[in-house]
């Protein structure tokens, strides 16, 4: 793999960041209760797994958790001509009158999280829809913004961030390539 | 890994690695036909013509179903209320819906080899429906999926083919894909209507009776004796067809415990499927036309990703 890069977040870092968003999702929603999380394919549903371990271990109570992949709701279909495989959207429950935080790790264009959002309503009509991201790096081409994010980033179009994870999909570091 | 054709005119084009990233997206395009909106924006705007030359119920409404749930538009043209009645060549009638525009033409013809006939002249992506006596991939990749499901895997399982190889192009089909994913193929059926040269297609054996092939089979195909296709050469009477070649519940004794039961449908009863394995707890034959949807939403989605991106 790639090491090059300059490191903006190790495991710790991480960690820190995840514990100050669960507990600002605990604030805004008053606790966990219609409280759903739904990842993003792929890194957003790694990073929902570490939010829902803090915020069980926090209340004491199991938190939803479902996934979303957002590739059949794409508006670079035609550039990216099909030749991307669908993965599993996972929601086993309603959505009806909740309120679900989607969790993605880098929020970049925006594109992404329109996606999610019209994946998600065809699910249902949910109360309210969060946003919580690890890194903000801007660049945002439609008007959305994330309720809660791990840090903020400024980059330059040439650069690339890049969260990795462990073979155990535990997140360990955050990455800023040059290309 | 991408999917880099135009067209799908049978599994005889792909390669295992193509017939599994079909599988895999028709797999996790499943969940999209349970949802209580069943439906997804991909296709928006796109236009699909089914063009059937033959009759079909299940193959034509599977592939209309899987074309509305991806939000394709999709115009039905049948031969009996087409112009080919009245003598219209096979490029005219081409040319005359292309005249109107659409994405993907889904073809079903009696003749083997008109898709790529027809493949070679339009600009839009052709998918094979059914040509003849020669493919059928969008049966063949849901049996795939069907059995990759049950047992999740395909290489290395025993799959007995009974009944009329020659013209089936269901058989042809899953042959070509089932060998191709490292699957071992038994074909059975009166030595009239096993086609000569056959064991060319790759890890295929012919049985000379219905025992052989279904000795520890995983799966058993029944395929459908065609009365409207074969005439009345190829065997003497329908009875003795299914004294020999027929599958019931004893002759079922000799596959594998967990033996699966497929036909691609319609089912004669009581010639080469007894109603009592038909409807037995081994048959998976209505989840074949359940994932039939997923595979051929899984097929129009690939097909018409347009050009690869250069590298």
């Amino acid at each position: 793999m790639n090491r090059d890069g300059t490191i903006i977040l190790d495991g710790a870092g991480i960690k820190r960041a995840l514990t100050r968003i669960a507990h600002e999702i605990l604030e805004n929603n008053k606790g966990i209760k219609d409280l759903v999380l739904v990842g993003i394919r792929t890194g957003g549903i790694y990073l929902a797994d570490e939010l829902v371990k803090i915020l069980e271990e926090i209340e004491g109570e199991t938190v939803t958790v479902g996934s979303v992949d957002i590739t059949l709701y794409r508006d670079d279909f035609k550039g990216h001509a099909a030749h991307m495989p669908v993965g599993r959207t996972d929601i086993p429950f309603s959505v009806e009158g909740k309120n679900v935080v989607l969790v993605d790790d880098v929020l970049f264009t925006g594109r992404t999280i329109r996606a999610a959002m019209d994946a998600l309503m065809d699910y249902g009509r949910p109360r309210t829809v969060q946003l919580a991201v690890l890194i903000d790096r801007g660049h945002r081409e439609l008007p959305i913004r994330a309720d809660f994010v791990g840090r903020n980033v400024p980059t330059s179009l040439k650069e690339n961030i890049l969260v990795r994870f462990d073979s155990g999909n535990h997140p360990v570091e955050v990455v800023l390539q040059k290309s | 890994m991408g999917f880099k054709h135009k067209d799908i005119l049978g599994l005889q084009d792909l390669s295992g690695e193509e017939i599994y990233l079909l599988l895999n997206t028709a797999e996790n395009m499943k969940e999209i036909n349970s949802r209580e909106i069943k439906k997804v924006p991909t296709l928006r705007g796109k236009t699909i013509v089914n063009l059937f030359f033959e009759p079909s119920t299940r193959t034509r409404t599977s592939f209309e179903l899987a074309a509305k749930r991806l939000s394709a538009d999709t115009i039905n043209i049948s031969a009996s209320t087409s112009a080919v009645q009245k003598g219209e060549t096979l490029s005219d009638t081409a040319r005359n819906i292309l005249a109107m525009k659409p994405d993907i033409i889904v073809m079903r013809h009696s003749i083997s080899g008109a898709h790529h006939y027809l493949a070679k002249r339009v600009s839009c992506s052709i998918v094979n429906a059914g040509d003849g006596a020669h493919e059928h991939p969008s049966q063949a990749l849901l049996d795939m999926l069907t059995m990759r499901e049950r047992f999740g895997r395909l290489a290395g399982l025993k799959v007995a083919i009974v009944g009329d190889i020659t013209h089936s192009r269901v058989a042809r089909s899953n042959i070509c894909g089932l060998t191709k994913v490292g699957a071992k193929i038994y074909l059975a059926g009166p030595p009239t209507m096993i086609p000569q040269g056959v064991e060319r297609l790759g890890a295929v054996t012919v049985c000379k009776t219905i025992q052989e092939a279904l000795d520890g089979a995983d799966v058993v195909m029944m395929l459908r004796i065609q009365l409207e296709r074969q005439g009345k050469t190829l065997m003497p009477t329908l009875r003795e067809y299914s004294r020999y070649f027929g599958l019931n519940r004893d002759l079922l004794g000799l596959a594998s415990p967990d033996v699966m039961v497929m036909h691609p449908g319609p089912m004669n009863r009581g010639v080469e499927i007894s109603s009592d394995v038909a409807d037995g707890p081994n048959s998976y034959i209505l989840q074949q036309v359940e994932n039939g949807v997923a595979v051929r939403m899984s097929m129009l989605y690939h097909v018409s990703g347009g050009e690869l991106p250069t590298e």
